[in-house]
């Protein structure tokens, strides 16, 4: 058994537990995909029609475009959250799925890795569908925004990993609701998804530079227009941080429960 | 006394295991060392919180002993349980099947965990369900199946790697008896095949029915440790007279006493435990209001005597 404190072992053993996920996705493909879609696509509609009717254009761009390029994220970390939270959690203390793992040859380290990855393939599939209907909108038709997938993955990645330390210390479901209203959805909000941050006070401002939902809209918002991100070394960095940083201190946390 | 690992599938040396910090600091397991023989059934007995699971969890390389030596088949535990659990299969106390998939599917992606190839595991899954007697169900989900069959299967899950070692924790708990009947049948086929069985149990019939040995734990300690009948011989007397009835105390402190070497009461049942039965039964013609069970010591009087009668919390 490994310390405390061993840095992860990486080994491709964590691929017979994602895609035993995976199978279990595939028999509620429907259900599942509709869920994760069918919420940001009401909410986007709604507020990119409604609203959109009365501001017209944010930062020169038509609202339902600025809108959308940023609720991709924000469904990416919420579906991403939700299935490193709620659906880890289930698997690990509820169908003690994990128990069965450990008494194969696999190591914690491999069904916390298969979980962070699974997780931002889940919200990957999400994001990929939200897309799609983005693209019968007429919104997001260049090229480049091919490259808003892996960044996704990367985005669903950095959500899973702080996601599993919440998961390593939860007792119950309800622990989760903490996490989504007092850190989760004030995020949204200051991470320009609804409304440019340079509307906010310059104090959150200077929050919003390190959240990691800013750097992925910072990254996926001028993808999505037909541009560039304009500091995507940055905002790579940030993402980097927080998934490396927090898929090692989820390996900490889950240690000790074992 | 260690026996060489040709021999020993499994050694236990001098293992200790605290839970809790502090004042609150208590010793789970202390000083614990047996060992196991390749084709023969092992049980560990013992009342709750003797440390039974924890045994079985430390053996595994779920956990850390604070000091002691784990020899699994010739690997360190638990710096080398990640490979030590290829050749070892694990039948749980709480069933963790998959339950969004079939019978058929829980076997194939199991098998997955220990890198068999797909191929391999579909031209084993008929013997597997067979053995199971789960043929007929090989398609039906996880919710559909009653408690002997979803222990069935966690058992032909658990073999899905064709194992030497087999870990039971209490397999037979929740089970009828025709269950329980089944699953003691397979167990035994799975000795004959020569495999190893380390298993823990609260019923003593299971244990007298299936243990070449066992040990008797409480508090983290080995009590006792040999075959059923040699522990029987060793620890209490060989016949036991159950008397039931209002007045069953009363003729007990009368003439119970004198004519058995221990008396034990448990409400109005009186147990008389003695090596010669006859002049208790010769009281016993004469005692009005009373009726009596005459039979040979078994192992949970073994187990009662060695770990006393009181509720375990």
């Amino acid at each position: 058994m490994t310390s405390l404190y061993a840095i992860p072992a990486f080994s491709l053993r964590f691929y017979p537990i994602w895609r035993r996920n995976f199978l279990v996705w595939k028999k509620l493909l429907v259900a599942s995909v509709l869920g994760n879609i069918a919420d940001p696509l009401i909410t986007l509609i709604a507020f990119g029609y409604g609203l959109g009717s009365m501001l017209k254009e944010v930062d020169g761009i038509p609202y339902i475009h600025y809108l959308a390029s940023g609720s991709i994220c924000m469904s990416v970390m919420m579906a991403s959250s939700f299935e490193a939270l709620y659906s880890a959690y289930s698997r690990m203390s509820v169908q003690r799925t994990w128990d069965a793992l450990m008494n194969a040859p696999l190591a914690l380290d491999d069904i916390v890795l298969a979980e962070l990855l699974w997780s931002a393939t889940k919200s990957l599939f999400s994001g990929a569908a939200i897309l799609c209907v983005m693209f019968t909108l007429g919104i997001g038709l260049h090229v480049q925004v091919l490259l808003v997938l892996p960044v996704l993955f990367f985005a669903g990645m950095t959500f899973a990993a702080l996601g599993l330390i919440m998961n390593a210390l939860a007792r119950g479901y309800d622990f989760f609701t903490y996490y989504f209203t007092l850190i989760l959805t004030p995020m949204v909000f200051l991470s320009g998804v609804y409304y440019p941050v340079a509307q906010l006070p310059s104090w959150l401002q200077l929050i919003s530079q390190f959240l990691p939902l800013s750097a992925a809209v910072n990254l996926v918002r001028p993808l999505v227009l037909g541009g560039w991100p304009q500091t995507p070394l940055m905002d790579l960095a940030i993402l980097a941080v927080y998934c490396c940083g927090g898929f090692y201190v989820a390996m900490i946390f889950t240690r000790r429960r074992f | 006394m260690a026996e060489t690992t040709e021999t020993s599938i499994l050694s236990v040396r001098n293992l200790h295991k605290a839970f809790g910090a502090g004042a609150e600091r208590a010793a789970i397991i202390n000083d614990l060392s047996f060992s196991l023989r390749r084709g023969e059934c092992y049980g560990l007995l013992g009342p709750n919180g003797a440390g039974k699971t924890t045994t079985l969890r430390l053996c595994l390389g779920l956990s850390t002993p604070d000091s002691g030596e784990i020899l699994l088949n010739g690997q360190g535990i638990p710096d080398q349980a990640r490979i030590a659990r290829m050749r070892v299969g694990v039948v749980p106390q709480a069933d963790n099947l998959d339950p969004d998939f079939t019978v058929q599917e829980n076997l194939l992606v199991f098998a997955r965990y220990f890198g068999i190839a797909d191929a391999v595991t579909r031209s084993r899954i008929p013997e597997l369900l067979e053995f199971a007697n789960l043929t007929a169900k090989k398609d039906a989900r996880i919710g559909e199946l009653s408690g002997g069959m979803k222990r069935r299967l966690t058992l032909a899950r658990a073999l899905v790697n064709d194992p030497d070692l087999l870990f039971m924790d209490e397999p037979t708990t929740g089970l009828d008896p025709q269950a329980r009947h089944m699953i003691w049948e397979r167990l035994k086929s799975l000795l004959a095949r020569g495999k190893t069985i380390l298993l823990t149990t609260h019923f003593m019939d299971e244990a007298e029915r299936l243990c070449d040995r066992l040990a008797v734990i409480d508090h983290g300690k080995m009590i006792s440790e040999g075959s059923p009948q040699s522990l029987i011989a060793q620890h209490i007397e060989s016949e036991v007279l159950e008397v039931y009835g209002e007045s069953a105390r009363s003729w007990a402190e009368q003439h119970g006493h004198g004519n058995a070497s221990r008396v034990e009461y448990s409400g109005e049942t009186v147990f008389c435990y003695t090596n010669d039965v006859r002049p208790l039964l010769a009281s016993l013609q004469h005692a009005q209001g009373l009726r009596y069970l005459h039979r040979p010591a078994n192992l949970e009087d073994l187990f009662l005597k060695l770990t006393g009668r009181e509720m375990r919390d």
